[in-house]
């Protein structure tokens, strides 16, 4: 059993939470017209984000998708700067220009925010490249939905990168569905950790929803990776609760298959173990406090959020080529 | 007598699939989520129940194969519709669209033909950010060898589709999305429209907006605030950006001697710079102005709304260019972009 220690545990367990009520109150503030355009959000796949993210170092890259709310935040984003993001307002990580789904912080090495399926995977291979030639050991992890596996995007890097042995952690979030789409009637061949092998790189699936699995998994990959042998994959076998993003009938699922996977709820898991370890007296109190203090916090990232201004139409054809310094 | 029903975009163009697929057993729709989802955009919905799995054909995210399948499966002698969800994913695809459906015909002497249809949904303008915003029509509409159309009325949502089917060649059609909610008559029977003509859809005499596909309800609108200070702007939707019907263009800039060209592309060898560029060639002499031009401007559209909206063309834009045009002149950019 992969157990970690129970301080760990409890930061591990506050990450997730953490980035449970800030995609909470997102889809709030999405119906509060606060938020716009495509929201994608992260409930239910928690335990992925955070548990990678505790195990890579601020020289470390990351890059994502359009639902990377939850990678930006454990790259170290600061929270106001996202939620200012997805208010479109200059102080948002990337000015107000990307919005939810384009989050970037090249100064934490936080990629993007990439919401063309399979975009992030190339630009991954390059980041990993760059370090490589450039001889710094450092490790880019590319995170990316399964999905993204019928691209041909995601083979050509695949291969690139362990023909090259660059080091690129490919960490492949199987959610089962790719908006409508369940992955049995996308792919001929499910296994996916099975799949990249052929290409000649370790791999192996692990439990997405549990976040100690999920530590376990990465550690042994990213271990892999940092000898400088080549690139690594995980599958994290995981599932999200809500819709793909906020226009979706769900008409492709059963509502009893959610229910299942939500009985599998990464905190829930997490919080009920640290009680059998007695390292918890009530799961419910405990919980609740750590909600209280996040929440604190999510509401001073949406008061900055709120106070900070929309950009001057006049610099409106701003960052379009490279600029001297002003 | 021809009924005339109202409808939505979305029920238009579900109606131009259905009855083409009940008429000709070759058609078949494939694309990402179409069957069980019911289409991104809710387009296909009940199709899947109607056809079933074999002729409304899920894919996976793999553009460039299926896309590249229905180029085959036409080949073979299939009357395919593929359905790229966006046209910012058609980008994936593009090789396929570009070195095999626009080339095979000629560079096999004419022996292989690819009677192809592609839609897309395109068009910006509902805040989502740089990738998912594109509006590529008129940059499509440079590849030889394919055909391009943007429906911009209800009717034409209805009614082209079937004869992008009969045409033996690949057909485009961009779809705004801003149209599958929009509603207008549709009449019941083929208004007989070839695919390749443009229609004047308002009558005017002092000046031509051209425009086709998402700008054409705001060309619309930008004529009826015209009417009211006493300019009579005709408009004249393009409808096919490859080939374009000149004579339609020149004959309404002969008869209003200025024009007006709109379109949701960049600037920069855009559609709009190749309209302007006939007019000069072709109606040089009856311009009583420099053609104007209102375009989105030349950056990937931000995010945030008011950023976006002063970045694409709108209705008080359009009114800007046509007064300059009355002018003799056209819009400076300042004019323009704080309208
Ligand atoms: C190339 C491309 N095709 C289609 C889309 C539209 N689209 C956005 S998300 C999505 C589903 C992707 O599923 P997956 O990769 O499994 O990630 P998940 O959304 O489940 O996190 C689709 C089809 C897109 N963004 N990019």
């Amino acid at each position: 059993m992969n157990r970690l220690d129970a301080e760990t545990r409890r930061s591990l367990l506050r990450d997730m939470i953490f980035v449970r009520r800030f995609e909470e109150r997102c889809a709030q503030l999405y119906q509060q017209t606060k938020i716009r355009g495509f929201l994608h959000l992260y409930v239910g796949e928690e335990a992925i984000a955070c548990g990678v993210g505790h195990l890579l170092s601020d020289d470390d890259a990351a890059v994502g998708t359009y639902r990377e709310h939850g990678h930006a935040l454990m790259k170290g984003v600061p929270p106001g700067a996202v939620m200012a993001e997805m208010f479109g307002r200059v102080d948002g990580c990337s000015g107000g220009r990307g919005g939810s789904m384009h989050l970037f912080d090249a100064g934490r090495r936080f990629y993007g925010g990439n919401a063309i399926v399979g975009g992030g995977l190339p630009l991954a291979v390059g980041l990993a490249l760059g370090d490589k030639l450039a001889g710094r050991e450092r490790v880019t992890v590319c995170f990316f939905g399964e999905g993204a596996v019928a691209e041909g995007e995601f083979h050509e890097s695949m291969n690139l990168a362990a023909l090259w042995q660059l080091p690129v952690l490919f960490a492949c979030e199987n959610n089962l569905y790719a908006m409508g789409t369940a992955l049995t009637r996308s792919e001929a061949s499910t296994d996916i950790a099975l799949r990249a092998i052929t290409y000649g790189m370790p791999s192996w699936p692990t439990d997405g929803m549990d976040v100690e699995e999920v530590v376990a998994a990465t550690r042994r990959a990213l271990s892999y990776v940092r000898t400088g042998a080549g690139p690594a994959f995980v599958e994290y076998r995981t599932y999200r609760f809500r819709a793909h993003s906020m226009y979706d009938p769900e008409r492709y699922r059963d509502k009893a298959e959610v229910a299942e996977w939500r009985h599998r709820d990464p905190i829930t898991i997490l919080l009920e173990r640290m009680v059998a370890d007695g390292e918890i007296d009530d799961a419910d109190a405990a919980r609740a406090a750590i909600e209280a203090e996040v929440d604190a916090e999510i509401d001073t990232a949406v008061e900055f959020a709120d106070a900070s201004p929309v950009e001057d139409v006049a610099d409106l054809e701003r960052h379009l080529y490279a600029e001297a310094p002003r | 007598m021809s009924e005339i029903r109202d409808m939505t975009g979305r029920e238009a163009m579900r109606e131009a699939m259905s009855a083409a697929m009940r008429a000709d057993p070759r058609v078949f729709l494939m694309g990402e989520d179409v069957g069980e989802y019911g289409g991104c955009f809710a387009v296909s919905m009940g199709m899947l129940e109607e056809f079933g799995p074999e002729r409304i054909r899920d894919t996976p995210l793999s553009e460039s194969a299926f896309v590249g399948a229905g180029i085959g499966a036409a080949i073979a002698g299939m009357r395919p519709i593929v359905e790229i969800m966006t046209v910012n994913f058609s980008l994936l695809a593009l090789d396929q669209i570009m070195n095999n459906a626009a080339t095979l015909r000629h560079m096999s002497g004419g022996q292989v033909g690819v009677p192809l249809v592609i839609r897309m949904t395109t068009g910006g303008g509902r805040q989502l950010a740089a990738q998912h915003s594109h509006s590529l029509d008129g940059w499509y509409a440079h590849i030889p060898g394919i055909k391009v159309v943007a429906p911009g009325t209800i009717e034409d949502f209805r009614w082209m589709l079937q004869r992008a089917l009969d045409d033996p060649d690949p057909v485009i059609v961009f779809e705004n999305g801003a149209l599958y909610n929009a509603s207008g008559p549709v009449p019941d029977t083929d208004p007989g429209v070839p695919l390749e003509r443009a229609v004047v859809r308002r009558p005017g005499r002092d000046l031509s907006l051209v425009t086709f596909g998402g700008t054409l309800p705001l060309c619309l609108a930008a004529a009826d605030e015209l009417a009211a200070e006493g300019i009579e702007a005709e408009v004249v939707d393009l409808r096919s950006l490859r080939p374009l019907d000149d004579a339609t263009i020149m004959a309404s800039v002969q008869a209003t001697h200025r024009a007006v060209v709109v379109d949701e592309g960049w600037r920069s060898v855009g559609i709009s710079a190749e309209v302007a560029a006939r007019i000069m060639e072709q109606a040089f002499y009856d311009l009583d102005a420099p053609v104007g031009r209102v375009a989105t401007a030349e950056i990937p559209l931000p995010y945030p709304d008011h950023l976006e909206r002063a970045a694409m063309p709108s209705v008080a834009k359009v009114v800007a260019a046509a007064r300059a045009a009355m002018q003799g002149r056209v819009a400076d950019p300042g004019e323009v972009v704080t309208a």
